[in-house]
């Protein structure tokens, strides 16, 4: 097996009392695409940060192409950012307003001095074509382009460099349904032809469903279940998991009035107090005594089923009346 | 006659770069107990329609023409004092922002009893109960602890719920919520949803509900009006909208969304894209505004403005070459 681009061992960041990750191990393999879904405040973003090292880990490895990058210097990190590119939710807050569009795309090239400033331009040009960008616009500001073209943009400066991996933190999420549509077939088209892995944080499944080549559920600071999209889109395992897909709107009036939904009671716990044993229990319809106290591992014994963090798919503390992989009924 | 009827609403504002025509002549009618959907793109005029209702647009700037009738009395012409009783106890509004509509400085306990002591005069200790009760109905658990909390003490969902709270703590008879669930996460828009569903089951409330998300319409509205640049491209019963829709643009959305993504070259996966973008509201052209990107344009397109014309039983659609009636998107 050729090595993971990406590999993340026991994951901890905490902001002082706020434990936004708490133990998270997860792996990305060449032109491999992993989407990162769960709640608002689950720690998706904070993975992300960790990756790039916008933020200090608090404890666990990162490697990056086999190399151990969590306890780099700074200048010791700067050559492998060449690697590593980030696009963000906010298009806008995240282009500098001053900046020219070429000023803004061929940056990186010049901070890692890979581009005079005139092969820079040619550059620029030619990243902006694939982007489904004018050359005309490389003169205009950020507020003079739409919010679609502004995530070009941001695509097209975390591209230049073409990384082996890049970080998307909600890249489509502000943009209407028809800029969207362009943007994540624009995607899906450069991850394929330039051969990038990406892990991709979203809250929204059904982005996932259509990029992501395996999914990682986080839970309050953790996952709590990950496997192939198709399997976890098919047989979803943790009660969360099973929650998120039945909750997720369907835009189909017939099939949305017909299904169960399951509508999570209970409130929403904090992250500076996580629960004790199984972090969903308060919420969890499938509760049991063992839940409360002891916490489930992200495991599976039997081979080719995708893991999940629930003891009613683990036996070990599983009551006798639990049916294994037993789904949420109503 | 409906319990609301807008007829011919156009809105514009005057503002430094020119005239910007935000509603271009809009008409709609909503029912007792029906909730219906304003959806569309960013833009599009959703806004601004629902608040003309209300008369919660900015005064000096807002230029507004058209009828706004409730229960047959219009609106438009209303003396302020007067409409002041119909905001909040007839018709009431859940903004987007929960966290900037709830004073942060007192209770939610105290901001719910304060709308039900301006309008219906209960006293300070029976405002607090009907408080109370009022979170029960939002599905807050333990309702009496809760209205002793400030609303930095509550998750978003939680504050939106409060916000629903107070919008129908005088149980009025046309409830506006714009893009109520859009801040929330999936799980928790659920449960919103329900409590919707619930007000217009128990109360009769009418739901005029702003949303861009075709599968909240889909889960939860009567009918939908469809917005584009400023006019509604199309209006029908829900399930009739998403079964047979008329216009280009309504069809572009569908097929827009991830769910309905097909296998192209390659065994590459495709969103049918709607290309180009949303006319300037600074200027109002002849013909039809969605024409340069419609993959159905014609000629004859560009010559007059197409009017809302009746394709089924309160199907209407503005387009001179709409989809055949029964086509799938
Ligand atoms: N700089 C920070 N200082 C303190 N707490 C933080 C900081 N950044 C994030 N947090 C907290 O860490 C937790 C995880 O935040 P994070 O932004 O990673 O969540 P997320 O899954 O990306 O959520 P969303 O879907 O809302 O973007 C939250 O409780 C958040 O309030
Ligand atoms: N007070 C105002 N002054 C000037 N222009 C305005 C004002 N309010 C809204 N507009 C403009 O009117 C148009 C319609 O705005 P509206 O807020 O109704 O859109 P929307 O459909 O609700 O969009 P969104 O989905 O982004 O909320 C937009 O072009 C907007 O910029
Ligand atoms: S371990 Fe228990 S509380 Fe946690 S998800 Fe499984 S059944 Fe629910
Ligand atoms: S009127 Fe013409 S341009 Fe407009 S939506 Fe219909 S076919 Fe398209
Ligand atoms: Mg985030
Ligand atoms: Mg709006």
């Amino acid at each position: 097996m050729t090595e993971p681009v990406l590999q993340i061992d026991s994951l901890v960041k905490h902001y002082g009392q706020v434990r936004a990750v708490d133990g998270l191990s997860l792996t990305i393999g060449q032109g491999e695409v992993l989407g990162l879904v769960g709640e608002s405040g689950s720690g998706k973003s904070t993975v992300g940060k960790c990756v790039l090292r916008l933020t200090e880990p608090t404890s666990g490895t990162i490697t990056l192409g086999g190399r151990d990058v969590t306890h780099l210097s700074r200048r010791a990190m700067r050559p492998l950012r060449r690697d590593v590119h980030m696009v963000f939710q906010d298009p806008y807050s995240s282009l500098n307003p001053r900046f020219s569009i070429e000023q803004i795309v061929s940056e990186p090239l010049l901070r890692h001095k890979l581009a005079s400033r005139r092969e820079a331009y040619g550059r620029v040009a030619a990243m902006l074509e694939k982007v489904g960008l004018r050359t005309e616009m490389m003169t205009r500001l950020p507020h003079e382009l739409s919010g679609g073209q502004r995530q070009r943009v941001g695509l097209a400066r975390a591209l230049i460099l073409e990384p082996r991996l890049v970080v998307a933190d909600e890249p489509v999420s502000a943009l209407d349904v028809s800029v969207q549509a362009s943007v994540l077939n624009l995607i899906t088209d450069l991850q394929r032809d330039m051969g990038f892995s990406c892990l991709f944080i979203t809250h929204d499944l059904s982005v996932v469903e259509f990029l992501a080549d395996r999914i990682a559920v986080m839970y309050l600071g953790r996952i709590v279940e990950t496997g192939p999209t198709a399997d976890l889109f098919a047989e979803p395992r943790h009660p969360y998991t099973q929650a998120l897909l039945s909750a997720a709107p369907v835009p189909d009036p017939v099939k949305a009035r017909e299904r169960r939904r399951i509508v999570l009671r209970g409130d929403v716990p904090s992250p500076l107090d996580p629960p004790a044993g199984c972090r969903f229990h308060t919420r969890c319809p499938l509760a049991f005594d063992a839940c409360r106290t002891v916490e489930p591992e992200l495991a599976d014994p039997r081979s080719g089923v995708h893991p999940a963090a629930c003891h009613l798919v683990t036996p070990e503390h599983r009551p006798d009346a639990a049916v294994p992989g037993r789904t949420i009924e109503y | 006659m409906s319990l609301l009827d807008v007829t011919d609403l156009t809105v514009g504002f005057d503002t430094e770069d020119g005239h910007v025509h935000a509603v271009k002549g809009i008409s709609f009618s909503l029912e007792e107990g029906e909730i219906l959907a304003l959806c569309g793109e960013s833009g599009c005029g959703k806004t601004v329609t629902a608040m003309a209702v209300p008369r919660l647009l900015p005064p000096q700037t807002t230029r507004l023409s058209g009828s706004i009738r409730l229960d047959g009395r219009e609106l438009t012409t209303l003396p302020e004092p007067l409409m002041r009783q119909v905001r909040g106890k007839e018709v009431s509004v859940v903004f987007q922002e929960p966290m900037t509509s709830l004073n942060p400085s007192f209770t939610v306990g105290f901001q719910i009893a304060e709308v039900l002591r301006r309008h219906e005069n209960l006293s300070r200790a029976a405002a607090r109960n009907r408080a109370a009760e009022l979170l029960e109905l939002v599905g807050i658990p333990a309702p009496a602890q809760r209205i002793k909390e400030y609303p930095h003490q509550l998750s978003g969902g939680m504050r939106q719920r409060v916000m629903i709270a107070i919008a129908v703590a005088c149980s009025p008879r046309v409830l506006i919520a714009d893009e109520p669930t859009t801040a929330l996460d999936v799980t928790i828009q659920a449960g919103v949803l329900d409590v919707f569903r619930d007000l217009r089951d128990r109360l009769g409330t009418a739901i005029i509900l702003i949303t861009h998300d075709l599968g909240v319409v889909a889960d939860i509205a009567d009918r939908a009006v469809v917005m584009y640049a400023g006019r509604a491209a199309e209006q029908a019963p829900v399930e009739e909208l998403f079964a047979r829709p008329r216009h280009p643009y309504t069809l572009g959305l569908m097929k827009a969304l991830p769910a309905a993504a097909v296998t192209g070259p390659a065994g590459r996966r495709r969103l049918a894209e709607i290309p180009g973008m949303v006319p300037s509201p600074l200027a109002d052209l002849d013909g039809c505004a969605f024409h340069a990107r419609c993959p159905q344009r014609q000629d004859d397109c560009l010559a007059a403005r197409p009017p809302l014309v009746r394709h089924g039983p309160a199907h209407l659609a503005a387009c001179f070459h709409p989809g055949h009636s029964g086509e799938q998107p």
